[in-house]
């Protein structure tokens, strides 16, 4: 990640996403870079666009891109933005940036791998907690409460950074009031988060990877 | 006759019948017209609820999965509302859907303004690559349909508009993506796109003008529109059931080497903030054929 400068107003987010991941790379995607066009893949979509640099750090150790590109980011020449374009960089799902975009984009993605019968591929959202104040996220939660996708899992990295906080309940009381299956982990727990991310419980998942508050 | 609504809900259906990888997206509004097709292919025939933007992000998260689906509302539910979603989660992302709106202009005159969308061809026109398809007969919506699909493919595939309406012309004819001459004149070229049809055949019945019908309008027929031009005295009318002058940009680029004129009716941007019919808005609009027939001669004699 020291190789990516310049996007100091992103850095706290970057870091805050670095240990999920990581988790998530290393350990629990069914994804390298071989497979990248492979419909039977697990999919991770950044929602939460801003400070990619912990994901295109991710990406460059597992293989997906050269570390090469690292030093260019947000350079005219590189394919690597202050936000993610998957029609640029190998292994990214979905150009993000604005928010609210990756949790309604991920609903439709798990309907359309059901629909074609790949029950095994996983998606996974990875979302902000201030991010899930776009009123586009509610929309979303509560419709794949509904419907139930069981292929569906949103990761919420809470560093407390929305204004107005998500009450005495957190992020987890608004996912399972819809019938969400939910759980909050120590977002820098590496166990911790394995064992949250492992569990496919049948029905849609949020983990909580909570982190230090952003300063 | 059944109407335009009626006719793509049935043709859809035969799509999802036919082609595994199809879907139709909706928002509550038609669904009762997709209860047979959700029947058979529950998997494939969403109602997400009243929520217009998951509806269009869920059309791009299946165009990510690989299916070809029809997200189908209101117009000014489909493409005003969830824009930046037609915006991000479609044409960004690389993705491609077929968009069906019924209401137009102001199907819903007694609806207000909220119901009425003479904004959305122009929205659409600010994306790369979205084809542009308005029916004026709703045997004319089946044949559209099918070419928004097929477009769907290939490495130069992309996304389309089919805008439909409860007014309609009397005729339908055969499917073209070009302008189709429906009366030869000298002193202009008026081109009808979609339900204007009618009204302009009877605005200018007696004028020494070129008729020319279009349902596609994006892309326009640039080449066809340069040789009815030199034709009739390099002379343009756009008669539009949208936002007046949406295809002038268009019209622009194909005759920028050549001096020509060019006038463009069309909704106004003003709000009427009346209710009544959709005839009576076509005529305060001045795009009934009393209306139409003012503003042509007015141009010709200028």
């Amino acid at each position: 990640m020291t190789l990516m400068t310049g996007d100091e107003k992103h850095t706290p987010s970057a870091t805050s996403t670095l240990d999920v991941i990581w988790v998530l790379y290393d350990k629990v995607l069914r994804v390298t870079p071989e497979t990248l066009e492979d419909p039977e893949r697990d999919r991770f979509l950044l929602s939460k666009g801003h400070g990619p640099a912990a994901f295109y750090a991710v990406l460059a150790a597992k293989g997906f891109v050269p570390e090469s590109w690292l030093p260019g980011f947000g350079d005219v020449d590189s394919r690597l933005g202050y936000h993610p374009d998957r029609n640029l960089v190998p292994g990214v799902e979905i150009g993000s940036g604005s928010l609210g975009h990756g949790l309604p984009l991920g609903v439709g993605l798990a309907h359309g791998l059901l629909a074609q019968g790949r029950t095994r591929p996983r998606v996974f959202v990875l979302v902000g907690d201030a991010e899930l104040d776009e009123g586009s996220n509610n929309e979303a939660i509560v419709y794949a409460g509904a419907v139930g996708l069981p292929n569906l899992t949103v990761v919420a990295v809470d560093n407390s950074s929305a204004s107005y906080g998500w009450g005495p309940g957190g992020i987890e009381s608004h996912f399972a009031v819809s019938g969400w299956a939910v759980t909050r982990v120590n977002g820098r727990d590496h166990a911790a988060l394995l064992s949250a991310l492992n569990v496919a419980p049948g029905r849609p998942r949020l983990v909580v990877a909570a982190t230090e508050p952003k300063g | 006759m059944t109407d335009m609504r009626t006719a793509f809900a049935a043709a859809a259906e035969d799509l999802l019948d036919a082609d595994p990888l199809s879907a139709v997206v909706l928002a509550e509004i038609s669904a009762d017209l997709f209860a047979k097709a959700f029947a058979r292919h529950p998997e494939r025939v969403l109602n997400v609820g009243i929520r217009e933007q998951l509806m269009m992000s869920v059309a791009g998260g299946l165009a990510l999965a690989g299916l070809r689906p029809i997200v189908h509302s209101y117009a000014p539910f489909l493409v005003s509302r969830a824009f930046e979603q037609v915006k991000l989660d479609l044409a960004h992302q690389g993705g491609r859907a077929v968009l069906v709106s019924v209401g137009a202009s102001y199907d819903a005159a007694r609806g207000g303004r909220t119901h009425q969308a003479p904004e959305d061809v122009a929205l659409l026109d600010t994306l790369p690559g979205f084809a542009t398809h308005v029916p004026g007969h709703p045997d004319e919506v089946p044949g559209l349909l099918s070419q928004a699909m097929a477009d769907l493919f290939g490495p130069n595939g992309h996304s389309s508009y089919l805008r439909l309406s409860a007014t309609a012309n009397k005729e339908a004819f055969p499917v073209s993506p070009r302008l189709r001459v429906v009366k030869p004149g000298a002193q202009a070229v008026v081109i009808a796109v979609g339900p204007m049809l009618d009204p302009v055949l009877d605005a200018v019945a007696d004028l020494d003008v070129t008729v020319a019908y279009a349902t596609t309008v994006r892309p326009f027929d640039e080449a066809g529109l340069r040789e009815l031009a030199s034709a009739a005295g390099q002379s343009v009318v756009l008669v539009e059931p949208y936002l007046a002058g949406t295809s002038a940009r268009p019209v622009a680029e194909a005759l920028a080497s050549r001096p020509h004129r060019l006038l463009g009716l069309g909704v106004p941007r003003t709000e009427l903030r009346r209710y009544g019919t959709p005839e009576d808005h076509s005529r305060l609009y001045g795009l009934d054929a009393p209306g139409i027939r003012r503003s042509v001669t007015a141009f010709l004699g200028a």
